[in-house]
């Protein structure tokens, strides 16, 4: 049995790769050259052998991980409650102090868990009686039942290491005790404490069925069936897969408030929700990030309310709205509840597809076909490829305006007079038809204009 | 009766060579396009500045281990699940309890708040999800209003049920196609159990926390493994992940109570959070990006910033 603690029943040690990580750590702390130094402490007038100090610990830690003093302590007080590391003065209480405290390294036991609590409860009982805290009597009532067989055998081995105990110098006889206490502690923590091998409830099923699953003919033909699935993929080289990173954080680095902050303030630094105020779904007045927002996609345009009203609002002028209507039924038909499917997927259809509809939506015929073929068996994801169709045709007329060549333009700058109010792929100046007179901004406090400073209708500061 | 055992015993072997045949040859398929690696990339970017974050609320009122939180749209209001049964509602701004239901089962392992803000769902042990319409009347019992929705057909797809079928036995994160019902991609490189996932903000990706004390990085388009965030002394199991907004960080929650930030394009930790009194169980960034929130087994919830 292992210095640490013993993991609970069902849960194999193979599964707590921590306790093994802490092992490694342990050993090489104890490493002669390498370690942390030992040497005899001092405890009031006992002189401990092999002891190692809390500061010590603090400092090994620090230089063999390079890490601050900080997450040092942190580290070393996770050895200390889990057993690897007991103290010597104060044994009840795990933690590591960082000082001339005393420590040492477990070492291990061996025997089967419920014998060696038996003898230990034992000696404590027979040593002094009515020193047994009441869990503990509980626990050493029960254990009598349990191995009730092999009682006189504890009860001898309990009166021997107390002999032998007493022939041992004061100095080992401390430290026997506080290495057994800090094991007991540790592996049966008194009811109410914290155990550090408690585990969450999902882990137990899955031991079971872990072992459940053997390697059939049908696993095998699955994995085989998959692997060939996966050869036919097409795959991106890495260097664009990553670039593509680069460029994401690149952009939405500015609009992170954990990355880049935000103005006013953030209100959970400040207890001030002005932001939250600004940035109101709907706001009669979008900040200037926010509309930058609407360049990156089509996407985020139409996800924002007053994004998504400025881009009805301009539909309105140059196109029917019924394709933006379409998607967002769509929308409502693959989020929305089970039980509409049938009434939505029908209304859909007698509204936009139906021949001769009210609001006819203008699908190739292919794509037309394969779903009114679908619509005969209707669920959330049968009108998909119908509105893929219509997003791209919204995207694509959005970006070219009527009877216009689109120039590639950078994000404008917002402070246009003109009123250029939708982002890049939006395309160049619009229209004045097109103004959005309601854009402003908040101000940046650095950048103070004149008190004579007006903004215009369709004028935006940065 | 023997021969038929041993054509079986055949099949299998031919049929166990044939899939590590196939999938050595995956692996060679995907070698041939990793022609650079994310940090060497990453060179030309600049180094993030020294990050201050605190807790800056701290939501006590969980009688034991929180298990599970999600954020409401407004950005502001927190749902919360524990293991005594009980889930919560909160708004973290000013830290008040705004409705509290007591579930049937205990280890309520997931809770969700809906997109609309007026329905929580949560679910547990029991198998079900069930669902809740927030209500601000005090005299209806909320408990009487639940409805009670089957999983796959949940609107709420926010509420992920720690499925101990598909993350936590397997060191495999997988893609399923909710559609065809069919795994579309997998990836096997955690030496431990996965304990959570979240995609990366542009869909392109996804990370993952494992019990081997590292957080990985998945590109779907590239198909492998692009990115290891681990440290030597970080010894516990990533128990909940999640990015920031612009997914430059990448926040882990880990079993030894603590929280690590990290870079996620220069793969170096920015940061270590100290704090919880017990593992960290859930993470989550604010829907606008502005805090993260991370619940654990020390009965609170910490708001940070």
């Amino acid at each position: 049995m292992a210095a640490g603690p013993a993991p609970p029943p069902g849960r194999p040690r193979a599964q707590m790769p921590h306790l093994r990580k802490m092992e490694r750590v342990v050993v090489s702390m104890q490493d002669p050259d390498q370690g942390v130094k030992m040497r005899s402490q001092r405890l009031l007038v006992t002189v401990i052998p092999h002891a190692v100090t809390g500061s010590d610990v603090v400092q090994w830690l620090t230089q063999k991980f390079c890490i601050s003093e900080e997450e040092a302590l942190h580290l070393g007080a996770v050895l200390v409650q889990h057993g690897y590391i007991y103290p010597l003065r104060d044994p009840r209480s795990l933690v590591l102090r960082p000082d001339e405290t005393p420590y040492r390294f477990q070492v291990r036991l061996w025997g089967a868990v419920p014998v060696l609590l038996a003898i230990y409860l034992a000696k404590k009982n027979i040593r002094k009686q009515g020193t047994l805290a009441d869990y503990e009597k509980e626990c050493y009532d029960r254990l009598h039942t349990k191995i009730s067989h092999a009682w006189d055998l504890v009860l001898m081995q309990a009166r021997e290491q107390l002999r032998a105990a007493k022939q041992r110098r004061k100095g080992d006889r401390l430290v026997i005790a506080c290495q057994e206490q800090t094991y007991w502690l540790v592996n049966r923590p008194p009811p109410g404490a914290p155990s550090v091998l408690e585990q969450g409830p999902g882990r137990g099923s899955c031991a079971a069925s872990r072992v459940h699953m053997t390697k059939s003919t049908d696993f095998y033909k699955q994995e085989i069936e998959y692997c060939r699935r996966a050869m036919g993929r097409t795959r991106v080289k890495s260097s664009v897969c990553l670039e593509a990173y680069l460029s994401f954080c690149g952009q939405r680095g500015p609009h992170d408030p954990l990355v880049s902050g935000c103005l006013p303030s953030n209100p959970w630094i400040s207890d001030d929700d002005a932001y939250w105020v600004m940035n109101a779904p709907t706001v009669a007045a979008p900040t200037k990030l926010r509309v930058e927002r609407w360049g990156f996609s089509f996407r985020e345009l139409l996800e924002d309310p007053v994004g998504r009203a400025h881009f009805v609002d301009f539909l309105g002028k140059e196109f029917s709205g019924e394709n933006l209507s379409f998607w967002e039924a769509c929308e409502e038909l693959r989020y929305g509840a089970q039980a509409q499917v049938p009434t939505l997927v029908d209304a859909v259809y007698q509204q936009f597809l139906a021949p001769g509809a009210a609001r006819w939506v203008n699908i190739d015929s292919r794509t037309m076909e394969r779903t009114l073929e679908g619509l005969r068996q209707p669920h959330r994801y049968v009108l998909d490829d119908a509105q893929l169709h219509i997003y791209m045709l919204m995207k694509k007329a959005s970006m070219s305006p009527p009877s216009r060549a689109l120039s590639a333009h950078a994000l404008p700058t917002l402070t246009l007079s003109q009123g250029s109010a939708f982002p890049t792929w939006l395309g160049p100046p619009w229209p004045l038809s097109c103004q959005c007179s309601v854009l402003s901004t908040h101000r940046v406090q650095r950048r103070r204009t004149g008190p004579d400073h007006m903004l215009k209708k369709g004028q935006v500061s940065i | 009766m023997a021969t038929e055992a041993l054509h079986e015993n055949e099949t299998l072997a031919s049929l166990k060579s044939e899939a590590e045949n196939l999938k050595g040859k995956l692996e060679e398929e995907r070698a041939k396009l990793h022609d650079v690696e994310l940090h060497q990339v990453a060179e030309r970017v600049e180094a993030l500045g020294q990050f201050v974050m605190k807790t800056r609320r701290t939501l006590k009122g969980h009688g034991n281990k929180v298990l599970c939180m999600d954020w409401c749209k407004d950005k502001r209001r927190i749902v919360s699940s524990s293991q005594d049964g009980k889930v919560i509602v909160w708004d973290s701004f000013t830290t008040n309890k705004e409705h509290a239901v007591t579930m049937p089962c205990t280890w309520v392992m997931a809770c969700a708040y809906a997109p609309s803000g007026c329905a929580i769902a949560c679910g547990g042990l029991d198998n079900k999800c069930s669902v809740y319409p927030l209500t601000f009347d005090k005299n209806e019992n909320m408990a009487a209003k639940k409805k009670s929705v089957a999983m796959h057909t949940n609107y709420l797809s926010a509420c992920s049920f720690t499925n101990s079928d598909m993350q936590g036995c397997d060191k495999k994160a997988m893609v399923w196609d909710m559609r065809s019902g069919q795994c579309v991609q997998a990836f096997e490189t955690h030496e431990s159990d996965i304990n959570s996932v979240r995609y990366y903000p542009s869909g392109d990706a996804f990370a993952s926390g494992s019990d081997d004390a590292t957080c990985r990085l998945y590109d779907l388009r590239a198909d492998r493994e692009v990115a290891i965030y681990s440290k030597e002394s970080i010894i516990f199991g990533a128990s909940s992940v999640d990015f920031s907004l612009s997914g430059r960080l990448l926040f882990a929650g880990y079993n030894d109570y603590t929280i690590n930030v990290w870079d996620v394009l220069k793969g170096s930790r920015v940061s270590i959070l100290f704090g919880h009194e017990n593992r960290v169980s859930t993470l989550r960034v604010s829907p606008d990006g502005t805090a993260f929130c991370s619940g654990s087994w020390d009965h609170t919830l910490r708001v940070w910033a």
